[in-house]
């Protein structure tokens, strides 16, 4: 399994070496760091070339307002035919946590992306509809953030 | 006095227009029955055909994945039981699963064949309520009463292992949390032995009805490449045609092992799906069986006295074992740097745990990644030219938890 995923880092490698900024294999998992402005290309290559066909997952998170940078994307490919799971990751700075959507690529990222948008305030350039989904549209700042206090900053009231 | 409207005057005219080009809005839920729970939809209706539907979710929003941060690991398994709470056990062995990939836990033969022997008997019992819902959904009333007695029979079966039957919490982080009780075996097998019947009923009930024919057939297609890129899994991916089963192709706790067969339906619509779960009960009661006759006495916890909670007896009479009770209890345990994504065949597709820990006793991130979230989100391309009536059997077809979506 792990020969497997490291042919797919070594093909990255080989279409675009600033592609892959890291690589990082652990608990049999293996997953590549790449550039915030490189995630649309990869991702294309990777379903096209090595049938990545499907997005399984696609999430946020904070590491906290200390960290820079701070928050970060991860998609988890998975191919219907090989059976491989790849996870590419990206880093985002806090003063302009924005990346390019993968809607035109799987279209199963429009709801995932909303949900990071929603919980993280990660802005995903050309999604076709990104508004809140879990949380209502009113609600004030984004409480999956680390600095987001777990209830809250004050009752939270539907009017 | 009434106006009198003759067939070639201007009015006539624009009244026909207006009746033609009135689309309607109709918001269907929050409460609606057929909706599963909290299920809000926005229909863009041309009479009664369906030109858009907007799913609106969030309505039971709890915070779940911000609430894992503030819980030590062994606390996060009770949450998951309420997330998708027709499998809670399909959550807690995900979550569980996770944990223990971190913290590179080896776990007992019985374990794992007492884990695959629960997972495929709360399979059963989701599919129970959804062929249930589903049939009560398109008009068919007996199915449902047929069903919850088979499910009832499950979770009496989970309530006599665990104590609990919608939320057990019976997996815990290194094994299991108690064995199973004296008789269960038996009762078990007694279960196995009277369920192909209740199936029958079923396919006389359903199967070969031809009302339940034209209310399936040919309903909600999605096509095989926009399952895949809608990102569809589970039932709902095989009755698009794809031949994915993350418990035969991803194994885990020994799946590799059993002998079973992964239906597998072309024709893309409700039929197939239906017919993709009625077939999958009879797998599932297969991998239960086999999974009842590898059941050897031995131990169902790791050997990790700082992760796994000991036995009462030993901690009456050794005081270490005292201890790390303690300590566990109060405390925690520390787990590993690293960050993992654990996915299983739950009832209703992929259930992706990812979970990233920075060495504390408390998670840094937990997200859930919930087939019905996914499966749910492809709904507005199934049920687009569709009449109203059918996008209640396409949301049954979907199998979807509200729990679980919205966390």
């Amino acid at each position: 399994m792990a020969d497997k995923l490291e042919f797919f880092v070594e093909e990255l490698k080989k279409k675009n070496a600033s592609w892959v900024q890291d690589v990082r294999v652990g608990h049999g998992e293996t997953t590549v760091v790449v550039g915030r402005d490189d995630v649309l290309a990869v991702c294309v290559f990777l379903r096209d070339e090595h049938k990545f066909d499907m997005l399984a997952d696609l999430c946020g998170g904070d590491l906290g307002p200390e960290e820079e940078p701070r928050f970060f994307v991860n998609y988890h490919l998975f191919s219907t035919t090989h059976h491989s799971r790849l996870r590419v990751k990206v880093l985002l700075s806090e003063d302009d946590p924005k990346v390019a959507s993968v809607t035109p690529v799987w279209k199963t990222a429009n709801w995932h992306e909303r949900e990071t948008y929603d919980f993280f305030g990660i802005i995903f350039d050309g999604h076709p509809d990104l508004r809140r989904i879990l949380l209502p549209s009113d609600f004030d700042g984004f409480a999956l953030r680390k600095d987001y206090p777990l209830r809250g900053y004050e009752p939270y009231s539907l009017n | 006095m009434m106006e009198t409207v003759t067939e070639n005057s201007p009015a006539a005219e624009s009244v026909v227009d207006n009746a033609l080009e009135s689309e309607m809005t109709l918001s269907m839920g929050p409460q609606h029955p057929s909706t599963h729970g909290v299920l809000r939809l926005d229909l863009r209706l041309d009479g009664e055909l369906v030109l858009k539907a907007v799913p609106d979710i969030g309505y039971l929003h709890t915070g779940m994945e911000k609430l894992f941060e503030y819980k030590k690991y062994q606390q996060g398994i009770v949450i998951t039981d309420r997330m998708d709470y027709l499998n809670p056990l399909g959550n807690n062995l995900a979550y569980v699963m996770a944990a223990e990939k971190l913290l590179d836990l080896e776990i007992p033969e019985r374990a794992q064949v007492i884990r695959v022997l629960f997972c495929e008997l709360q399979r059963i019992a989701s599919h129970m309520v959804w062929l249930g819902t589903h049939g009560l959904d398109l008009g068919a009333m007996s199915p449902f009463f047929f069903c919850f007695r088979q499910r009832e029979k499950i979770l009496n079966l989970i309530e006599a292992a665990s104590g609990g039957r919608m939320t057990p919490s019976y997996f815990r982080i290194g094994g299991l949390m108690m064995d199973l009780p004296a008789g269960f075996t038996e009762r078990c097998k007694q279960f196995l032995d009277d369920f192909p019947e209740a199936m029958e009923t079923f396919d006389t009930l359903l199967t070969g009805n031809t009302i339940w024919h034209s209310r399936t057939k040919g309903i909600g297609i999605i096509s095989r490449e926009d399952a895949i890129s809608w990102g569809l899994t589970g039932p709902c991916l095989r009755g698009s045609g794809v031949d994915l089963d993350l418990r035969r192709d991803n194994p885990y706790t020994g799946y590799e092992t059993y002998d079973f067969d992964v239906p597998v339906e072309h024709d893309c619509d409700v039929w197939a799906r239906y017919m993709v779960r009625i077939r999958e009960c009879y797998e599932s009661a297969k991998i239960v069986r086999q999974a009842l006759e590898r059941l050897k006495p031995g131990p169902i916890k790791a050997n990790a006295p700082k992760i796994v909670l000991p036995d009462r007896d030993d901690m009456r009479k050794h005081m270490d074992s005292l201890i790390h009770h303690f300590l566990i209890v109060a405390e925690g345990f520390n787990v590993p740097p690293g960050e993992v994504y654990h996915a299983i065949e739950a009832s209703k597709g992929e259930l992706g745990v990812y979970m990233k820990s920075n060495g504390g006793p408390k998670p840094e991130r937990v997200h859930f990644r919930g087939p019905s979230f996914v499966n749910l989100s492809a709904l507005p391309d199934m049920v687009k030219g569709e009449m109203v009536a059918d996008v209640v059997a396409v949301i049954g077809s979907l199998d979807i938890v509200l729990g679980e979506i919205d966390r």
